[in-house]
């Protein structure tokens, strides 16, 4: 024990020393900062294989030694593990969401215990701020950007709506549902929640099954790509553009020609690839110089709602950048 | 060396053989060294497979990171959590039947405990104790369908599977107009409860580790892992408590029989519709507990929670050596099963392999063990590839 701390004043100066070679502050150097980005959805969902898209284009950009780790499932316990993890390699950066802060908070607190620089993506702006998470990156709340549409739909005289969540469980799409109910309500309209899988036979049915039940719904408004781009489909198949409105959260290239072509009415853009990009570039910043924002970055909501909007976004919704 | 060559081999060695078998009796009881004995065991194979993952794993990038304490902690407390569900679905798949619907039962138990302590105001032991008892109704149900109509337990608990997750979804939504239930810890009544399923055991032990510089510590010079996890201590239990029932007990014995050949279990009086019925309701309390042991932990409840567990859980067992057919396995085996499983789906992200890749990397390793665990009881037991 005596032993080891004698070598413990000869070891700093050693850093020092390796540190003082490689940045211009006595920092790191790029190539040496490791980042783990551990989020709620995996590069197999459309929306997070752009934030994917980002983290490994930051990644490229600095030289940073980056990884993007998600639960292959939505399942908060596992991703609280997987932080864990993050946190046992000691990393300069941990990129994290907070979907459900609950089941995250210990995980998050022992990030932060931990000495380790951390940065809130996507949902959870409130939360991760109570848990001592010190910058955010993402959309206004998912409840603002739905009181948003909402309301923009109000004004257009559509009043009743049916908010189709395809991810039942994830917090930040029942926001969404919420916000645009309450959105509604100041023009006396209303919204119902339809329930549905990620599965695209799925929601189509479900969704054919509801609108046939509820003759007086004037609008269909989905929660993201993974229900937008079915409804796309079947809309086109049986000709219900005339009958109802489509609206959706999230872009991507299917959602961009549909808008591109004056059949749906808008697509929300969360920007989510700043959301990936930003961050990491950030983290990198914070571990070669010291640097960090000092204030939320808000990336969205953006509303793509005209053709020419969208045909501006559609090649680089392709590239996997929007 | 030299009689081989010397003499005529052939016709010397025929009588020799018959001659062995008439003096020593015959092969079904000759004497087999420790090692052959060793490995004829049904979790052989998958000890073999273990040891080989640990030493993959700790040959790539990321090892140092993964064996530290934390990083283990990390992998152990989702092998602890499989493994509670795999004894259990060991002893059920041994007895002969599949239970799928386990995964949505540690959704329901999770949504049952919530709505009860933030709706109702109950006490927390009070609503785990509901809980349990829901899930000795569901696993009744599923047994008693399963044996009285005959239907294959996979169809009738694909069927729980769906009524369980959509009633975790519908009940939450038409009460709280949400999918998650938070605050659960907020003030319960009873903590101690609580700290039974997600407190940590030798805290004092690992204190003391921190103070001597061993272990790492936080700024207040806490350890940063606090104690061994109950869940792993529930997963030990578990594990014990349904190796020793099914070594050293009758019901044991009928677990076998009811999985081997349930007409002949059946005409030597074992009550093989009773040993079922109980193993499936054996199975939904293992869901239960983890449930338990997730919603104290997290102090949430989520419908999603649990989805896909029941194929975690059978492929862990399967790992360790269960046959899907029935009627052979063990419990130790179904454990190893569940540490390899939680070593690779930890100790992947560890190595820093791009995570778009993971499920093939899992899928491979699953395969392996797997082959490696078939290879080795096929040598161990004499099997021969012309046979």
């Amino acid at each position: 024990m005596f032993e080891r701390l004698r070598f413990v004043p000869a070891a700093i100066a050693a850093l020092g020393v390796l540190a003082g070679s490689a940045g211009a502050e006595g920092l790191k150097a790029a190539a040496d900062v490791k980042i783990a980005v551990v989020v709620h959805g995996n590069s197999s969902d459309a929306y997070w294989s752009v934030v994917k898209r980002g983290v490994d284009d930051a990644a490229r950009d600095t030289g940073a030694q980056v990884q993007y780790i998600a639960p292959q499932v939505f399942d908060s316990v596992e991703q609280a593990r997987l932080i864990m993890a993050a946190v046992a390699t000691a990393p300069d950066g941990i990129v994290i969401s907070i979907p459900d802060k609950d089941a995250l908070s210990t995980a998050v607190k022992a990030a932060v215990d931990a000495g380790i620089t951390v940065i809130n993506i996507d949902s959870g702006e409130p939360q991760g701020a109570e848990l001592g998470v010190p910058l955010y990156v993402g959309t206004t709340s998912e409840y603002e950007a739905g009181i948003k549409a909402g309301e923009r739909l109000g004004a257009a005289g559509i009043l009743l709506v049916a908010c189709i969540n395809h991810e039942v469980g994830n917090i930040s799409l029942d926001q969404r549902c919420q916000g645009i109910n309450d959105g509604l309500a100041k023009a006396g309209g209303a919204s119902e929640v339809v329930a549905v899988s990620q599965d695209p036979a799925d929601v189509t049915r479900r969704v054919e099954a509801f609108l046939a039940s509820h003759a007086d719904i004037q609008a269909v408004f989905a929660t993201g790509t993974a229900s937008a781009n079915p409804l796309i489909k079947y809309f086109d198949e049986q000709d219900l553009w005339s009958k109802y409105k489509l609206y959706t959260y999230d872009l991507g290239p299917e959602i961009l020609q549909s808008v591109a072509d004056g059949k749906m009415g808008f697509g929300i853009d969360g920007q989510q690839y700043l959301m990936g990009y930003l961050p990491v570039t950030l983290l990198v910043q914070n571990a070669t110089h010291g640097l960090m924002v000092q204030n939320n970055i808000y990336t969205g909501p953006l509303f793509v709602d005209t053709p020419e909007k969208a045909q501006a976004v559609k090649q680089l919704s392709k590239e996997g950048t929007r | 060396m030299t009689d081989e060559t010397s003499g005529p081999p052939e016709p010397s060695r025929a009588p020799a053989v018959a001659r062995k078998s008439l003096m020593a009796g015959d092969e079904r009881v000759a004497q087999t060294s420790r090692f052959t004995r060793l490995m004829r065991r049904p979790e052989a194979g998958v000890l073999v497979g273990l040891v080989a993952t640990f030493v993959i794993f700790a040959l790539l990038p990321g090892a140092e990171s993964l064996y530290s304490l934390q990083g283990a902690m990390t992998f152990l407390t989702l092998s602890a959590e499989l493994g509670i569900l795999a004894a259990a679905v060991a002893l059920l798949i041994i007895a002969g039947e599949f239970d799928l619907s386990i995964g949505s039962m540690i959704g329901f138990a999770g949504i049952v405990i919530g709505l009860l302590v933030t709706r109702l105001g109950w006490p927390l032991w009070a609503a785990v104790g509901s809980a349990f008892a829901v899930a000795v109704l569901v696993g009744y149900l599923n047994g008693l369908i399963t044996v009285k109509t005959r239907v294959p337990s996979f169809i009738v608990t694909l069927a729980s599977l769906f009524i369980l997750r959509g009633l975790s979804i519908g009940i939450t939504r038409a009460v709280t107009g949400r999918t998650q239930i938070p605050y659960i810890l907020d003030n319960p009544p009873d903590p101690w409860t609580a700290a039974l399923f997600n407190g940590h055991v030798f805290t004092g032990l690992f204190q003391w580790m921190g103070r001597q510089g061993w272990i790492g510590v936080k700024g207040d010079g806490m350890p940063f892992v606090a104690g061994i996890p109950m869940s792993i201590v529930w997963w030990i239990v578990v594990t014990s408590l349904a190796g020793w029932v099914l070594t050293q007990t009758k019901f044991g014995n009928w677990i076998y029989a009811a999985g081997g050949d349930p007409v002949v279990a059946r005409n030597v009086g074992v009550p093989v519709a009773r040993v079922k019925i109980i193993l499936f309701i054996v199975t939904a309390v293992a869901a239960t507990l983890l449930a338990t042991i997730q919603v104290m932990e997290a102090g949430s409840a989520d419908t999603v929670r649990g989805t896909q567990k029941e194929f975690e859980a059978i492929i862990a067992a399967v790992i360790g050596g269960v046959l899907l057919t029935g009627g052979y396995g063990t419990v130790l085996g179904a454990a190893f099963g569940a540490l390899i499983f939680g070593l690779v789906q930890m100790g992947i992200f560890f190595t820093g392999i791009d995570t778009d890749w993971f499920k093939v990397f899992l899928g491979i390793v699953i395969l392996v063990a797997v082959l490696v665990n078939n290879f080795a009881r096929a040598r161990a037991l004499g099997e021969r590839s012309g046979s």
